[in-house]
């Protein structure tokens, strides 16, 4: 079963990544080690230049099931870019238990 | 090293007629003070609750928690298609009106009536009551008497406000200069809207200091930055565009040469490839000629205007064509509700929703870093081992925000202390 559209078929591996909400994201994040998240980076980020010009010729209305998972894919990594750039710890550093949750958020 | 003009005096403080000396926070600490300030502020200023677009029809309405009000409200759109706001309580025995599973949840939505999950009775949408379950047992029930009781609401430049003051000013008053000055500027075409919520432990006021001066910025953001990029920015300090103030109300407006950058090798790699950052995608819609009270300085190396409307409500457009709010809601004297709205132009492509998710998700790591500190420094507050505190040129707007926290409750308590019964302001 094909998750994603067949350019980027080499990241199905990191279909769990897939994930329609920022709030499951970043929470896939924190509960993620930075190998996982580095390995996840790893193979995501080279292919993120072709997906921003993939996506570019992608509407949002009537958008197809692969390519929402791929928007929402390369938004994990989005989310992901932080601890690997960053941070080097999946969380912002002397956040605790500090969170901030999204509960609006456009999903085409 | 001064990297941008101030203005004669020496100081944008002394400027605009503020004290230098430090300030106490003894207004952030006590349920005494909050008490106060919930008459004295939140029961008499204008507060932001929403935007036109949260009621696109006739019947859309959504309802908002109102702690340091003391009240709940729904705003609905009527029949007429004009805005109205009500207490949210039912005129029979005082149920809560509007609300789905839990009774302090805010909710939202479309309806025709509004209907008491208690015994039954029915308002229109323009509060009327329409229907009472067993009418004949009640004795001369007067239903015009008994309509939802009204809440005064006014909309500016798609902004919805309520007010619980009996004699309010009009609020294009209230908002007054810089309300004005940015008056014309497209918000009701940013309808791509991320909404962010946190509970966090600490005075409302502190929250606000933290996102009204950028002194902390180069710190406190440091990490953000690629490493060398961020010893620079340490190296420069921070130093505003420009200041104003009017009245309860302040801004801020600062540079910020991140979209796009000079040298791309600022910029964390993601922000490289997706040309899109904090700062917001660097290409954006294209937003016409800005209103006059935008980059008041008329600085090329602008970047962003931060607005505080006093008491509670924060607008910061950006330059790339967007814009944010923040608002503060208290729900004690050292606990508060933060929410933030980040609205862009609709995405052309799939491509533009990840530029702005990028730009979203950036503001939420710096919102968590400017949010972890409050809770520490109000524990510490609280300890009241240190009672003064010096602030620099670029706080001035959280001097003036205290300042005028102060002078509502001084006139509240002034006013309160002349009336001929005198109620205890801090029951
Ligand atoms: S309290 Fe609302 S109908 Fe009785
Ligand atoms: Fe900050």
């Amino acid at each position: 079963m094909a998750n994603l559209p067949t350019d980027f078929a080499e990241l199905e591996p990191f279909s769990e990544w897939i994930l329609p909400s920022e709030y499951d994201r970043y929470g896939k994040r924190i509960a993620s080690s930075m190998d996982e998240l580095q390995a996840f980076y790893d193979a995501a980020f080279p292919r993120l230049e072709d997906g921003a010009e993939y996506l570019k010729s992608v509407s949002i209305s009537g958008i197809s099931d692969e390519d929402r998972n791929l928007l929402w894919l390369f938004s994990s990594l989005v989310t992901v870019s932080f601890p690997v750039e960053a941070w080097r710890q999946p969380r912002v550093p002397d956040s605790g238990a500090t969170s901030i949750d999204v509960v609006v958020e456009p999903r085409p | 090293m001064a990297h941008f003009a101030k203005p004669v005096e020496g100081s944008w403080t002394e400027h605009f007629g503020l004290a230098t000396d430090p300030v106490s926070y003894d207004d952030s600490i006590t349920p005494e003070q909050y008490a106060l300030e919930r008459e004295a502020i939140f029961k008499k200023t204008w507060l932001n609750v929403g935007r036109v677009e949260q009621l696109p029809k006739p019947g859309s309405f959504f309802t908002k928690e109102l702690d340091a009000a003391g009240t709940s409200v729904i705003v609905v759109r009527n029949s007429a298609g004009e805005l109205r706001a009500y207490h949210n309580m039912c005129r029979h025995r005082g149920n809560k009106l509007v609300w789905n599973d839990y009774p302090r949840v805010e909710s939202s939505g479309m309806c025709r009536q509004f209907t008491c999950k208690y015994h039954g009775w029915r308002y229109d949408l323009d509060g009327k009551l329409t229907f009472v379950q067993q009418e004949e047992e009640f004795f001369n029930l007067d239903r015009d008497r008994f309509g939802l009781v009204p809440v005064t609401i006014e909309e500016w430049q798609g902004f919805i406000f309520v007010t619980f003051n009996p004699k309010p000013q009009p609020l294009k008053d209230y908002l007054g200069r810089l309300g004005a000055g940015i008056e014309g500027y497209p918000f009701g075409m940013m309808t791509q809207k991320h909404t962010y919520r946190a509970e966090v432990a600490s005075n409302w006021k502190l929250f606000i200091d933290a996102f009204m001066e950028f002194y902390h910025a180069p710190v406190l953001h440091a990490k953000q930055s690629v490493g060398e990029e961020s010893r620079k920015l340490q190296g420069f300090g921070y130093e505003a565009l420009a200041y104003d103030i009017d009245g309860p109300h302040a801004m801020v407006s600062s540079w910020g040469g991140m979209a796009p950058p000079k040298d791309l090798s600022m910029v964390k790699p993601i922000e490289r490839v997706l040309r899109s950052g904090l700062f917001g995608m660097w290409e954006g819609p294209d937003v016409g000629e800005l209103p006059a009270g935008l980059n008041p300085a008329r600085s090329p190396a602008w970047g962003i205007d931060s607005f505080l409307f006093f008491p509670n409500f924060m607008l910061l457009v950006w330059k790339p064509g967007w814009y944010l709010t923040y608002h503060y809601w208290p729900t004690s004297y050292n606990t508060h509700i933060f929410e933030t709205s980040l609205y862009f132009a609709p995405p052309q492509n799939a491509f533009e929703r990840l530029q702005q998710e990028l730009a979203v998700v950036t503001f939420k790591e710096y919102g968590l870093q400017d949010g972890n500190t409050l809770e520490a420094t109000q524990m510490m507050l609280e300890s009241g081992a240190i009672t003064e505190f010096p602030l620099n040129d670029q706080e001035i707007a959280l001097r003036h925000l205290h300042t005028t926290c102060r002078e509502y409750v001084a006139e509240y308590t002034g006013s309160k202390a002349a009336a001929p019964t005198p109620i205890s302001a801090a029951s």
